[in-house]
């Protein structure tokens, strides 16, 4: 469509500001921490002594740190593959013609309007050693099962097994997403080619696997990059939900920083955490953004 | 598809589908069942008991003390919802229908403020708020929200402007209707259902939002919903059926949201996993 310059000039001008304001909020300030980060600045006043590298040095030798790079990767890890294994069964048993098949998927998926502060205040009670799913198992007999859930600081090799409760918190908030994502894909799959399969004698688990699952992975792609970059960054669930854990069993990135600096007033340590957890979530997003848009 | 008749195997499908709705239901019952509890009956061993002399006094007590904070979510939530939704229409609109030249890699950059964690963007705004008199106050917060709302919302308003079709635009160019005019009298009147979805979304959002509340708001009288539930819970001397109570009063606005327009949110959820 032709247009003429000065219509064009008044679009650009149009969202002018949303730039300026973003330019500003988002990658000016990004800077800004940046330099934060290379500076002295302890305590309430700010000190932009330029100290180098200095704080990340100190901050990757501290065994905190190192803990929660563990935890991260852990956690992302189970998170993913319980969401995107729980979001693909649900799916595809929804998609097999069920009665009722919206009450259900809300079901499934009401978790994603609450507040993940609402989340950890009630999953810190189910999993609560004396009163939660132990009160229960003890009830019906299965006292042997019981454990301290997230008061347990046991490890086995770099995985915190307190982590397991919040992992389950998360999955339970946001497993019905990647069963929405998955249930849209399943019904973009051309109805032809799962009838052919039938008629040529495949079991449902054979089309899953051989026909479904494949012409799922743009949609797997999608969910790992959403739910993963989420939970690089994951703070108010595990912030209410245990907090750092005994023996920073539960401890995240997120929280590190939240107490170092706005607890602790170290700012140069502080603001390092943010650039790592700036550069986890970079090296994830902008890969995806740029395929994304290229296509265009 | 076909075979809808009663089989072992669709017995065994419904089995597993109800069985599923009843763990995700479960903090549901937890939240409702404790907060219908006497602070008597909820004692420790009784989580999981039913309530047998429902109470709603543990509400009472949970609004009492929360309400104010509730209605910081109120006047939070509505200004940002809304000064969030104009912009986003505003730049969806440019960003569809008239794309300058650069616009696409200008919608990039825009697109990537919804992804960075904010921890990385924290200190200065801090700095920013403090410095222009909004830190500890609802504007600061309204306007942190409003900022960071905009990539999602010029995305879902983007999108949805894109399926409008081109030969309506032509038809207002030779109309003469200039850009705004188009605004006006073709695509907003058009727009209802991205608004919804966008408001849904951002109210969602914004409501349930806790790391730039508990950052920008240090006055307990100014902390929005969740950052005084989060108090709440955190304090020992409440007791935990008037935390529960809490809890569901702080989720009850949202989870109504859900219920009643579920689908439109489920659309803004589709959104927000970009797809150009």
């Amino acid at each position: 469509m032709v247009r003429s310059r000065k219509e064009m000039m008044k679009a650009f001008a149009l969202v002018l500001p949303s730039l300026l304001v973003l330019l500003i909020f988002v990658y000016f300030f990004i800077a800004w921490s940046f330099r934060v980060s290379l500076s002295a600045w302890r305590g309430l006043i700010a000190d932009y002594t330029f100290v180098g590298l200095r704080n990340y040095i100190s901050m990757f030798s501290r065994e905190r740190f190192q803990i929660d790079m563990m935890n991260t990767l852990s956690f992302t890890v189970s998170f993913l593959i319980l969401c995107v294994v729980l979001g693909i069964f649900l799916a595809w048993l929804l998609d097999k013609g069920v009665r009722a098949e919206g009450l259900f998927r809300n079901i499934y998926l009401f978790p994603m309007s609450i507040s993940f502060v609402v989340t950890g205040v009630v999953w810190r009670w189910i999993f609560n050693p004396t009163v939660g799913i132990n009160a229960l198992m003890q009830r019906i007999g299965l006292e042997h099962l019981t454990w301290g859930w997230y008061t347990d600081p046991t490890r086995i090799g770099w995985f915190h097994v307190a982590l397991i409760p919040v992992i389950i918190a998360a999955s339970w908030q946001l497993s019905g997403y990647t069963m929405a994502m998955f249930l849209a894909g399943f019904r973009s799959i051309p109805v032809e080619l799962i009838e052919q399969a039938r008629i040529d004698g495949a079991s449902e688990f054979f089309i899953l696997r051989k026909v479904s699952l494949p012409m799922l992975k743009p949609i797997t792609l999608s969910a790992l990059i959403v739910l993963g970059h989420f939970s690089l960054k994951i703070f108010d669930l595990v912030f209410t939900m245990t907090g750092r854990g005994p023996a920073f069993a539960t401890d995240v990135p997120a929280i590190y920083m939240f107490e170092t600096t706005f607890r602790g007033n170290n700012y140069g340590e502080g603001a390092v955490i943010s650039m790592v957890m700036l550069a986890f979530v970079a090296v994830v997003i902008i890969p995806y953004l740029v395929s994304t848009f290229r296509k265009e | 598809m076909g075979r809808k008749d009663i089989s072992p195997t669709r017995i065994l499908l419904y089995a597993v589908l109800v069985l599923a709705a009843l763990v995700y239901l479960v903090p549901i019952y937890i939240l409702v069942n404790t907060g219908l509890k006497s602070f008597e009956a909820a004692t420790l061993r009784q989580l999981w008991v039913p309530s047998m002399q429902p109470t709603i006094e543990p509400f009472v007590r949970a609004w009492r003390q929360l309400a104010p904070n509730f209605m910081n979510s109120v006047y939070l939530t509505i200004p940002a919802t809304i000064i969030s939704c104009m912009i986003g229409s505003i730049n969806g609109y440019v960003f569809s229908k008239w794309r300058f030249k650069g616009a696409d890699v200008l919608f990039v950059l825009i697109l990537f403020g919804m992804f960075i964690p904010y921890q990385s963007i924290l200190i200065p705004l801090v700095q920013f708020l403090r410095a222009i008199g909004l830190y500890g106050n609802l504007g600061g917060l309204i306007l942190t929200h409003v900022v960071y709302g905009i990539p999602i919302t010029t995305l879902i308003f983007r999108n949805y402007y894109m399926e409008v079709p081109d030969s309506l635009m032509e038809a207002s160019y030779i109309d003469g209707l200039g850009m705004f005019q188009a605004y006006m009298k073709i695509v907003f009147p058009i727009s209802a259902p991205a608004f919804v979805v966008v408001i849904i979304w951002q109210f969602t959002n914004i409501w349930n939002e806790f790391l730039f509340a508990i950052i920008l708001t240090h006055r307990p009288s100014l902390q929005p919903i969740t950052v005084a539930l989060r108090n709440l819970a955190g304090s020992q001397i409440v007791e935990w059926n008037v935390q529960m109570a809490g809890a569901f009063l702080a989720a009850l606005p949202t989870l109504a949201v859900f219920i009643l327009l579920g689908k439109y949110f489920v659309r803004g959820l589709m959104a927000g996993s970009v797809k150009g």
